[in-house]
C-alpha cells in the first residue's frame, strides 16, 4: 500500500542550523575553550611499554614540586569488584574502564594512563610527570589478533576465560568471547550451490579521527559539589561514568555539554573526565585537561582490526544458497570489540535461508577499542560484499541485480533473529541501479564497484521540554549533544507541531541538572528518539494551548482545535470566535493558568533499520599502485529526512571515513609494541583534495513507528564504502584486494603478483 | 629560551656564533615549532631571520635568480618569471605542506632541516643551484647538494646560516620538473621524489641533464648516471628505461612506515621517467 507523502511545512526543509554561525565564526565553545579563575593544568603520565607489571609508582618527588597541587594514581579511585562491574543491564564494564582510566597492577598498551598531576602551569605539570618514578616489570606483548589467539601468546588477563563455549575453558586466554548466529543448514545449502567462493580478509585498526581532541574542565567547591564541562556523546553518560568510577553520588555534580568537534563513537566513553574530577576534588581547584593528538591516537578509540573468512554459495539463477562467516575482532586491552554487531549486520541486507556466523572477541596489547560509526558492520560488509561481488562476476550477473534477487524485504527473517517490518532495502538498491552514475562510461584504468550495507539503528531514552515564552516564541530543551545538526531537526519538529515559524524557536542542549535523563548521542538515534520526545512535548504544549483558548472563550476544550499555529472553534456550533495565535495565548498565560510548558520523557522503541547502496568509481595508477576515487554515489533510506542537508552530510561523512579506512588509514606498530604513527601526518585520513564530491540520494521508506517516518541515518553510510572501493579496484585491475588498507605499496605488490 | 629577531645577516651570525647552549634558526617554523611542541628540542636561543630583508626577496641577477633563504613557498608560486624559468623548482616548493603551511614554509628551512625527503631540495640540486653561506669567517658559496650530510645533519658550522639560493642563467630550450609520490594528494611527506632538469638542442635531443632523488637515501642524492642515460638521447622509451634503471640502482632506501625498500626503489624509476617526460615537454614548448 502506497501512502501519499503528507505535506509538511517544516519537516523536509533545509533551514540554517541554530549553531551554524557560531561554528563558522569560531565563537562556539568546544571543550578546550573553557577556562576558570585559578585553573590548574592536568596532565597524564602514560606507559611507554605495551605490557608491563606496575611494581611501584613513586609520586613523592612530583607531589613535592612547587606548583603541583594534586597527584593521582589508581590507588586514589576505588577498585570496582567483578560482581559490581555493570550498572543495570547496560553493557559497559566499569571495572575495565576503571583500569583503563588509570592503570591498576598492569599496563596493557603503549599510552596506557599510569598517573596524573595537576599543577599551576603546563610546564610544571610536565616537570612533575618527569619526576614520577615508575618501576615497570616489562612483560612479553602481543599486538596482532591472530597471534593473540595462539596457545603460547602472552595472556593479558588472568581472569579472562572464553565466554560462549561449553565446557568453560580451564585456563585463561585472550579470547574473551565466542558468539554464533545460525539460520537453516549451511551444509545442505552449500551442497546445492552451483558456485561457492571462500575468501579470507584482514583489516587494520582505524581511529575515528575526530578533529577535536578530548578536553575537560572540572571544578569542585568546598561543599563537594562539582561541575564538569566537556565535549562528549552524552553528558549523562559522563555523569554516570564519573559517579561509578569515583564512587560518588550523581547529585554531587553537574555536567555541561561543550560543543563537540566530532565523536563518531569515540566520545562515548570516559577518559579524562573522571581524572580531572578526581584531581579537582583533591586540589579544590578547577582542573583543565586537553589531550595532545598523540594521546588521542595512543589511548582513545580506535575500532577493531580484524581477520575474517567469508564463504558464500549461490545457484546459477543468482539465489544465495548458503552463507558463512567467521569474524575475529581485536578488542584492544579489554574485552568488548563490536564483533557481535559485525556478525548481526553482515548478511542482514539479504534474505538467505542458510546462514552461520561465528565471532570472536580477542584482547591484545592495543588501546581499548571503542565504538566507531556502525561498530563492526563495515568490517563484516567488507568481506561479505567483496565475496558477493565475486560471485556476481562468476555468474555473469549484474551486481545490483544479484543483490536485488536476494534483497531482504518486509517479512524476511534475519539471521540475527528478528523478522523485518517495513524496510527500504529493495527501494535503495533500485535507486542505485537507476542512478545515471551506474551506467556512465568509465575511462582507462578505471573501475566501478557497488556494495550494500545495513544498520539496526537504536532508540532508547530521551527527555525534552518545550517552553512557550511570553512573546509567542519558544525554547526547545533536550539533552543530547548536537553532533550532526539535531538542534535544527528538533526546532523543525517543534515548529511543525506548534505551527509557528522555525526561527521563532530556539533549541538548546541542556546540562544534566536541567532536563531529565537522556541516553547517548549514538546509534543513529537522536533525531529519532529525542525527536519523539520533542514531538510529545510540543503536543503537550498544543494541549495546553487548546485548554487556554477554551478558557479564554469559555467553551469546552473538546470544542477547540489547533491548526496552522492558531486555536479555532472546532465548528460553528462551538461559537463564533476569532482565531487565537500562539502569541495571543502566550501573552495571557499568567491569567489563564500560568506558564505554558510541555514535557516528555520516554523510552522509545521501533527504530527502523536502514539500508545503503553505494557506487564507487576508482582510477588506478598501475605503475605506483595509487588509487584515486573519481566518482562516488551513496544511496540510503532515511525513512523521512527531517533536514535533508544534514542527512546528506551524514552520508558524505560516512563515505569519506570509509574511503579512508579502505585506502590509507591504519595503526602501525613496531616490533617493540609502540604505535609508530600517532599523528595525522602518518595516520592518513583523506584530505579534501583526495576526494570527489560525494553524490547522495535519499530514499524515503517511512518508518511506521515514528510520526514522521524517521529512521536513523548517521551510521549506515560507513558500512558499504570499504567493499565498494575494493570492488571498484577489482573491476579496474582484475585484482581482488583482501587486505586493508589498499595503500600504494600493497596494491602495487598485488598487481605485480596478479593475485 | 631567548628569542632574537635581527635585521641584518651579520647580526644573526654574531648571535648564533656567540650562543651558549642549543641555538636554532627560525625561518617559517614549520619544522622547528613542531619539534619544540613535541619536546624534542629545547633551544637556549632562537634567531628569527624573517626580519632580514636580504633573506626575504627574490631578485633576478646575472641572468639567473637570487632567492632569499626565508622566501616562502607561496612567494615562489606567485613569482611569474621564476615560475616560467624554473617550473620544477617552484612546483617542488609548492608541494611542501598545505596551503596554510605554504605561507610560512621556506626553501632555506627545507634545506637546513636536512630531511632525506625534503621536496624543494632535489629540484634545487637538479637546477644546479648554489647557496651563499654566511658565517663568522665571512661568506662562501656552496652547491646545494653538498649542504646536507645525513638526516638532520649539515655542513654548517657554528654561527653559519644559509642566506640565499642562486639559480643559474637558463640556456634556451631548458626546463625542469619535480614529481613526488605520496599516498594522499597533499599534507604528506614524499615516499620518493624526483627532480629532473633538461636542456634540449635544436634537434630536440637532450644536450644537458641533471637529476636528483629524495627519500631514497640518508640525504637527497644527485644521480649522474640517470642524467647520463638521458644526455644525447631523444628522451625516448629506451633512454627513459635506462634512466629509470639507473635511478633504481642509485637507491639506498630504508623500510619505514612511509614505504618499503622495494616500493621506493620501483617508484624512483617511475618518477624519473615521468618527470623527464614533463621536463622534455616543457623544454620543447618553451623554445
Amino acid at each position: 500500500m502506497d501512502i501519499e507523502a503528507p505535506s509538511y511545512k517544516w519537516v523536509g526543509t533545509r533551514p540554517v542550523r541554530p549553531d551554524g554561525i557560531d561554528k563558522v565564526t569560531g565563537r562556539a565553545m568546544f571543550g578546550a575553550d573553557f577556562s576558570l579563575p585559578d585553573m590548574l593544568t592536568g596532565k597524564i603520565l602514560r606507559s611507554p611499554h605495551p605490557h608491563a607489571r606496575l611494581v611501584s609508582i613513586d609520586v613523592s618527588k612530583a607531589a613535592a614540586l612547587r606548583g603541583v597541587k594534586a597527584v593521582a594514581t589508581a590507588a586514589d579511585i576505588p577498585e570496582i569488584p567483578v560482581d559490581n562491574a555493570f550498572v543495570g543491564d547496560a553493557p559497559t564494564n566499569f571495572r575495565h574502564w576503571s583500569s583503563n582510566v588509570l592503570a591498576r597492577e598492569k599496563v596493557l598498551y603503549d599510552g596506557h594512563a599510569v598517573a596524573a598531576v595537576a599543577a599551576t602551569s603546563p610546564a610544571i605539570a610536565d616537570a612533575a610527570l618527569a619526576l614520577i618514578e615508575v618501576d615497570y616489570e616489562v612483560l612479553p606483548h602481543v599486538i596482532d589478533v591472530k597471534d593473540a589467539m595462539r596457545d603460547d601468546a602472552p595472556v593479558l588477563h588472568d581472569d579472562l576465560f572464553t565466554a560462549g563455549v561449553e565446557p568453560k575453558p580451564d585456563k585463561p586466554s585472550n579470547v574473551a568471547k565466542r558468539v554464533e548466529f545460525t539460520l537453516g543448514n549451511t551444509e545442505a545449502g552449500f551442497a546445492e550451490a552451483d558456485v561457492v567462493v571462500e575468501r579470507a580478509f584482514r583489516t587494520k585498526a582505524v581511529h575515528q579521527g575526530y578533529i577535536e581532541p578530548h578536553a575537560v574542565i572540572a571544578n569542585t567547591a568546598e561543599d563537594g559539589q562539582s561541575q564538569v564541562w566537556c565535549p562528549s556523546q552524552g553528558h549523562f553518560m559522563i555523569r554516570a561514568a564519573c559517579a561509578k568510577l569515583l564512587g560518588i553520588e550523581i547529585s554531587q555534580f553537574r555536567v555541561f555539554p561543550a560543543e563537540i568537534g566530532g565523536g563518531f563513537g569515540g566520545k562515548i566513553n570516559p577518559y579524562l573526565e573522571p581524572v580531572a574530577l578526581l584531581l579537582s576534588r583533591k586540589s579544590g581547584r578547577p582542573v583543565k585537561m586537553v589531550m595532545t593528538r598523540a594521546e588521542v591516537f595512543r589511548a582513545t578509540g580506535p575500532t577493531s582490526g580484524a581477520a575474517l573468512t567469508v564463504k558464500i554459495g549461490a545457484l546459477k539463477d543468482g539465489r544465495i544458497a548458503a552463507a558463512e562467516a567467521t569474524l575475529t575482532f581485536e578488542a584492544g586491552a579489554f574485552p568488548g570489540s563490536p564483533v557481535g554487531a559485525g556478525c548481526m549486520t553482515g548478511f542482514a541486507p539479504y534474505d538467505i535461508t542458510n546462514v552461520k556466523i561465528v565471532g570472536y572477541d580477542v584482547v591484545s596489547n592495543r588501546p581499548k577499542c571503542c565504538a566507531y560509526r556502525a561498530p563492526g558492520a563495515p568490517i563484516a560488509a567488507y568481506g561479505i560484499e567483496s565475496v558477493l561481488d565475486e560471485i556476481a562476476q562468476r555468474l555473469d550477473l549484474d551486481p545490483i541485480d544479484f543483490r536485488l534477487k536476494n534483497a531482504a524485504k518486509e517479512g524476511t527473517k534475519a539471521a540475527y533473529g528478528p523478522q523485518f517490518g517495513k524496510i527500504g532495502c529493495i527501494e535503495t538498491l533500485t535507486a542505485a541501479k537507476d542512478h545515471p552514475h551506474y551506467g556512465a562510461p568509465l575511462g582507462p584504468n578505471q573501475g566501478r564497484g557497488v556494495a550494500a550495507g545495513f544498520w539496526f539503528n537504536f532508540a532508547g531514552q530521551a527527555s525534552a521540554a518545550v517552553n512557550v515564552n511570553e512573546d509567542g516564541t519558544a525554547i526547545v530543551t533536550y539533552g543530547n549533544p548536537d553532533i550532526g545538526g539535531t538542534r535544527a531537526s528538533m526546532a523543525q519538529i517543534a515548529a511543525e507541531v506548534l505551527g509557528i515559524d522555525y526561527d521563532k524557536i530556539r533549541p538548546i542542549v541542556a546540562d544534566t541538572s536541567s532536563i531529565g535523563f537522556n541516553d547517548i548521542t549514538a546509534g543513529s538515534k537522536t533525531t529519532f528518539t529525542a525527536g519523539l520526545a520533542v514531538h510529545e512535548a510540543a503536543k503537550d504544549v498544543v494541549g495546553q494551548l487548546r485548554e487556554r483558548a477554551a478558557k479564554m472563550w469559555d467553551i469546552s476544550v473538546d470544542a477547540v482545535v489547533w491548526e496552522n499555529g492558531v486555536a479555532r472553534p472546532a465548528s460553528s456550533n462551538a461559537g463564533d470566535f476569532d482565531p487565537l495565535a500562539l502569541a495571543d495565548i502566550a501573552a495571557m498565560a499568567g491569567k489563564t493558568g500560568g506558564p505554558i510548558s510541555g514535557h516528555a520523557s520516554l523510552a522509545a522503541t521501533g527504530a527502523g533499520p536502514t539500508f545503503a547502496a553505494h557506487i564507487c568509481d576508482v582510477e588506478v595508477d598501475q605503475d605506483t599502485g595509487r588509487i584515486t576515487v573519481v566518482r562516488y554515489t551513496a544511496v540510503q533510506d532515511a525513512g523521512r529526512a527531517i533536514h535533508p542537508s544534514y542527512v546528506e552530510g551524514q552520508m558524505q561523512g560516512g563515505v569519506v571515513q570509509g574511503i579512508g579506512w579502505a585506502l590509507n588509514e591504519e595503526y602501525i606498530y613496531g616490533s617493540d609494541g609502540r604505535l609508530q604513527n600517532p599523528g595525522f601526518l602518518d595516520y592518513r585520513i583523506p584530505v579534501a583534495s583526495d576526494l570527489p564530491m560525494i553524490d547522495t540520494v535519499i530514499v524515503e521508506v517511512p518508518n511506521p513507528n515514528h510520526p514522521y517516518g524517521v529512521r536513523g541515518v548517521g551510521e549506515v553510510p560507513i558500512v558499504p564504502p570499504m567493499a565498494a572501493v575494493t570492488n571498484a579496484v577489482a573491476s579496474a585491475t582484475g585484482v581482488r584486494m583482501t587486505e586493508l588498507p589498499m595503500s600504494p605499496p600493497r596494491l602495487l605488490a598485488a598487481l605485480e603478483n596478479g593475485s | 629560551m631567548r628569542y632574537e629577531a635581527p635585521r641584518a645577516i651579520e647580526e644573526a651570525v654574531a648571535l648564533l656564533a656567540d650562543a651558549e647552549g642549543d641555538a636554532h634558526v627560525l625561518a617559517g617554523g614549520t619544522d622547528l615549532l613542531v619539534l619544540l611542541r613535541a619536546g624534542l628540542v629545547t633551544p637556549a636561543l632562537v634567531v628569527d631571520i624573517k626580519h632580514i630583508e636580504e633573506m626575504c626577496e627574490i631578485a633576478q641577477a646575472d641572468g639567473g635568480f637570487r632567492i632569499g633563504a626565508a622566501v616562502t613557498g607561496a612567494e615562489f608560486g606567485e613569482h611569474a618569471e621564476l615560475k616560467r624559468a624554473w617550473p620544477g623548482v617552484v612546483e617542488a616548493m609548492e608541494l611542501v605542506g598545505s596551503t596554510q603551511i605554504q605561507g610560512r614554509a621556506t626553501a632555506g628551512g627545507n634545506l637546513c632541516n636536512a630531511s632525506p625527503a625534503a621536496d624543494c631540495v632535489p629540484a634545487m640540486i637538479a637546477a644546479g643551484a648554489t647557496c651563499t653561506i654566511a658565517g663568522p669567517a665571512g661568506r662562501r658559496e656552496m652547491a646545494v647538494e653538498d649542504i646536507a650530510t645525513g638526516p638532520g645533519e649539515t655542513v654548517l658550522g657554528k654561527g653559519e646560516i644559509v642566506v640565499d639560493f642562486l639559480l643559474p642563467p637558463r640556456p634556451p630550450r631548458s626546463a625542469d620538473a619535480y614529481l613526488r609520490l605520496i599516498p594522499r594528494t597533499e599534507m604528506d611527506i614524499a615516499v620518493v621524489g624526483a627532480g629532473v632538469n633538461l636542456t634540449l638542442d635544436d634537434d630536440g635531443l637532450c644536450k644537458d641533464a641533471r637529476v636528483a632523488l629524495c627519500a631514497i637515501a640518508p640525504r637527497v642524492l644527485r644521480v649522474a648516471e640517470v642524467a647520463d642515460a638521458l644526455i644525447g638521447s631523444a628522451i625516448d622509451d629506451a633512454a627513459l628505461e635506462l634512466a629509470a634503471a639507473a635511478a633504481r640502482a642509485a637507491c639506498q632506501p630504508i623500510d619505514d612506515k612511509r614505504g618499503t625498500v622495494e616500493y621506493r626503489t620501483k617508484i624512483a624509476g617511475v618518477l624519473v621517467r615521468r618527470a623527464a617526460l614533463i621536463a622534455k615537454q616543457r623544454a620543447g614548448n618553451g623554445s
